[in-house]
């Protein structure tokens, strides 16, 4: 059961409402190779993949639900568990790296007392590695809600993440 | 040379038939990825609305100002760049431009003809650009990457013309004579890839363009999709005629959404146009395009892998034979080339292939693009021909490296699949065969510069987290000779690395490359055999002594200021973030180790590396 009403639900107790999936899966139905694209605009539209959801799908496309899984699983853009609105992406790639990134990212779980890829205990951040966002330029970059944030030091990160907070 | 002289014709051509041209002031604000992280949206609100304000009939007519979003220019590290044209003053280039700044530029250099020279791009930018030779990226910074106008006023779409006028075979004959070789690391000539799938029957083939630009310091297709993503479309197109396929495939990372998003504008805008469709301009040729997002795997960069992840399965790779030319996507004849590869095409057929021939060495013909990152000055992205050395693109072109302490010690090329290049090779040429002598690739064309802070035993723990993490699991060298390798460099980075672990890294190294699937797993070992046969004394250093050589891995810091080196500058002090420095004019600083939370920031920012 969801005990506070600040998080986002974890969609175990209630009923979920088909309708929006269901429109999707209209589109896809009977053609080939669409596990994929359904998977990322039902994932775009709830947020996260939840596994009555996920039982959906396999049902309504004919697939086993095992392969199902399989591809959930296989990807790093599919979450099977809620994530909160904010996310703190932090990109883990070698230009990144070479500048500091895992030094940010250690902070930053410091800072928040989670680890890569939880949410807050609040629930107001997801914090996440991601690869490289291509952005190497600017690295080390660390994407805040909407926000790219380039060239940044762990002092700017912590104070970033202090003002996000005061909004 | 005759080379020369075209890429002269086809720039004048480019910039004098630009609408108005003549009349306009044209403001160029760069709107690739860097730029939009700079603030490009930001500054391009600010200029938007100075003009309205101002009452510049912006963009009504003649005498008015044209404000333009381009591509990425590839010098990111001086984003938000903005060039402003005066029809009388020429071009100026403006770095870092601030929303705040957009003001004075109107009023004084647009309105009041007088350029600002103090922020000015200046020499560095100038010079970023001498020893390039922009072919593939000639048009970014002119063209409008979501207008195909604009792609045709700078002479897009007449390869394609010129190619429905050629023979099916003629073309691949031109692309053979190129040497144009595959831009996406493993370097298999392009031309002799087309002949294969064009040998076989029917017109029921796939043709994809892969666009899953996986490797981290990567960013060359990225800015190509983004900044010109009707020339990568051409190239597309004029490949489907050659092999003959009425089906084509852009898959594309979901890590680019922008990327996508300008795609799908270009697909859409030369179906408009009949370049794409049914009947492709009279020819009786059929193609249709469609866009695949990836959804996060770096796997699927393998071409069987990605064509399991069209089929939306999980993308593991498939056992070769068959090879995809005769059995690929959907059990068809497919044919699969990189971005960059497919951006070439249409300059090699407006051009000839031996105009391309030209260009480069005896084995690897034409220019890469590659993306600057890491330690260096100008970070960003350069196009250069091959055979040119790392040196000059490090220095030259590039700048060097910032800091007066800071040294080049490395350039790691190629990736998770790639390897290092020390100091004391960079007089070799950058070329396919060279670099994989040295035990380095080309890759896809990721530059990492490193500097004398970065610890390689780190970075081959690095580059094996990476391949770890995305090791499909489908055969068990790769998945468990991955993780085993993993192990024993973060226990030598913690300063629990055992005598003996470097032999076992290089026996495991060596049984995983021989005996792995498909290409993840066969080059994942190869930025650790590459880091140990340059810098082995490095691991020894961490196995004997417990130490780290560049003060990079934490577990085996001090946190303390070394006396000899201090320099008493307080740079420390400021960048500190906890306040754990105690720090007076004129005395060496003190780091407090019970305040210290260990965030390094003090060691990457003394300039004397004098904290270890």
């Amino acid at each position: 059961m969801c005990d506070n009403n600040d998080k986002p639900c974890c969609g175990a107790h209630k009923e979920i409402d088909f309708g929006a999936a269901d429109e999707i899966l209209n589109q896809y139905r009977g053609k080939e190779g669409v596990l994929i694209p359904v998977l990322q605009k039902i994932q775009a539209e709830y947020g996260w993949l939840s596994q009555p959801l996920v039982e959906h799908i396999a049902r309504e496309l004919n697939i086993y639900l095992s392969e199902v899984y399989g591809v959930v699983s296989f990807y790093s853009q599919f979450y099977t568990e809620p994530r909160w609105r904010y996310t703190i992406q932090i990109c883990r790639g070698t230009a990144c790296h070479v500048k500091g990134s895992l030094r940010i990212l250690e902070n930053i779980e410091d800072e928040l007392d989670v680890k890569a890829g939880q949410m807050t205990k609040d629930g107001k951040f997801t914090v996440e590695e991601v690869n490289c966002v291509g952005a190497c330029g600017i690295a080390p970059v660390v994407i805040l809600g909407q926000k790219t944030l380039g060239s940044i030091t762990v002092a700017e990160t912590l104070d970033a993440l202090r003002n996000f907070e005061e909004q | 040379m005759s080379k020369n002289s075209k890429n002269k014709k086809l720039n004048n051509k480019s910039v004098n038939t630009a609408p108005n041209t003549n009349e306009l002031t044209q403001v160029l604000i760069c709107m690739g990825t860097g730029g939009v992280a700079a603030g490009a949206l930001d500054v391009w609100a600010s200029f938007k609305e100075e003009l309205v304000l101002r009452n510049i009939p912006a963009m009504l007519g003649k005498r008015s100002c044209k404000v333009k979003q381009t591509g990425c220019r590839g010098l990111c590290a001086m984003d938000v760049l903005v060039d402003i044209i005066d029809p009388k003053l020429g071009k100026h280039t403006y770095k870092h431009v601030k929303p705040e700044m957009v003001s004075d530029l109107i009023e004084k250099h647009i309105l009041g003809h007088e350029p600002i020279v103090k922020w000015f791009a200046g020499k560095d930018y100038e010079q970023f650009y001498v020893k390039q030779e922009r072919t593939v990226m000639k048009q970014y910074g002119l063209v409008d990457p979501e207008s195909i106008d604009d792609y045709i006023e700078a002479g897009g779409y007449i390869a394609l013309k010129k190619a429905f006028k050629m023979e099916q075979v003629e073309v691949i004959e031109e692309v053979k004579k190129s040497g144009l070789r595959g831009r996406g690391g493993a370097g298999f000539p392009t031309g002799m890839k087309w002949g294969f799938c064009h040998a076989t029957h029917g017109n029921d083939k796939y043709i994809i363009v892969n666009a899953d630009e996986g490797d981290p310091g990567a960013f060359m297709d990225r800015s190509l999709l983004e900044g010109n993503p009707h020339a990568v479309l051409e190239g597309l197109i004029i490949g489907a005629y050659a092999i003959g396929c009425n089906h084509g495939y852009f898959y594309c990372r979901a890590e680019y959404p922008l990327a996508v998003k300008r795609l799908k504008i270009a697909i859409e805008q030369a179906n408009e146009h009949g370049f794409l469709g049914d009947d492709i301009l009279g020819s009786g040729f059929n193609l249709d395009v469609k866009v695949k997002e990836g959804a996060g795997a770096f796997v699927c960069g393998e071409e069987t892998a990605l064509m399991a992840s069209i089929e939306g399965m999980r993308g593991m790779p498939r056992p070769r034979p068959p090879f995809p030319a005769h059995q690929g996507l959907w059990k068809k004849p497919s044919n699969i080339n990189n971005v960059e590869t497919f951006a070439n095409i249409p300059l090699i057929i407006n051009n000839g292939g031996d105009w391309y021939a030209g260009i480069g060495t005896e084995k690897s013909k034409g220019t890469k693009i590659f993306s600057l990152t890491g330690k260096i000055r100008n970070t960003g992205l350069i196009e250069v021909p091959m055979g040119i050395t790392i040196k000059e693109v490090v220095f030259d072109i590039c700048g060097g490296i910032p800091g007066r302490k800071r040294k080049f010690k490395a350039a790691q090329m190629g990736g998770p699949s790639g390897g290092c290049i020390p100091e004391s090779l960079v007089d070799v040429p950058i070329d396919y065969d060279s670099l994989v002598e040295v035990g380095a690739i080309m890759g896809s064309g990721g530059v990492v510069v490193m500097d004398n802070t970065a610890c390689m035993v780190d970075m081959s723990r690095f580059f094996l987290t990476f391949t770890q993490q995305e090791s499909c699991g489908k055969c068990v060298p790769c998945r468990i000779g991955t993780k085993t390798m993993l192990e024993i460099l973060t226990r030598i980075t913690l300063g629990h690395g055992c005598e003996g672990d470097v032999d076992l890294l290089i026996s495991l190294a060596n049984d995983i490359k021989g005996s792995s699937l498909c290409g993840l797993g066969q080059t994942a070992p190869n930025p650790v055999l590459s880091t140990i046969r340059y810098y082995r004394d490095e691991y020894d250093a961490h196995i004997r002594e417990k130490r780290c050589p560049a003060n990079s891995c934490k577990a085996l810091l001090k946190f303390e200021v070394i006396e000899e080196l201090c320099k008493k500058c307080g740079i420390c002090l400021k960048q500190c973030p906890v306040d754990a420095i105690i720090w007076k004019p004129k005395t060496k600083a003190v780091i407090e180790l019970d305040k210290c939370i260990k965030c390094q920031t003090c060691i990457d920012a003394c300039p004397f590396l004098a904290i270890h």
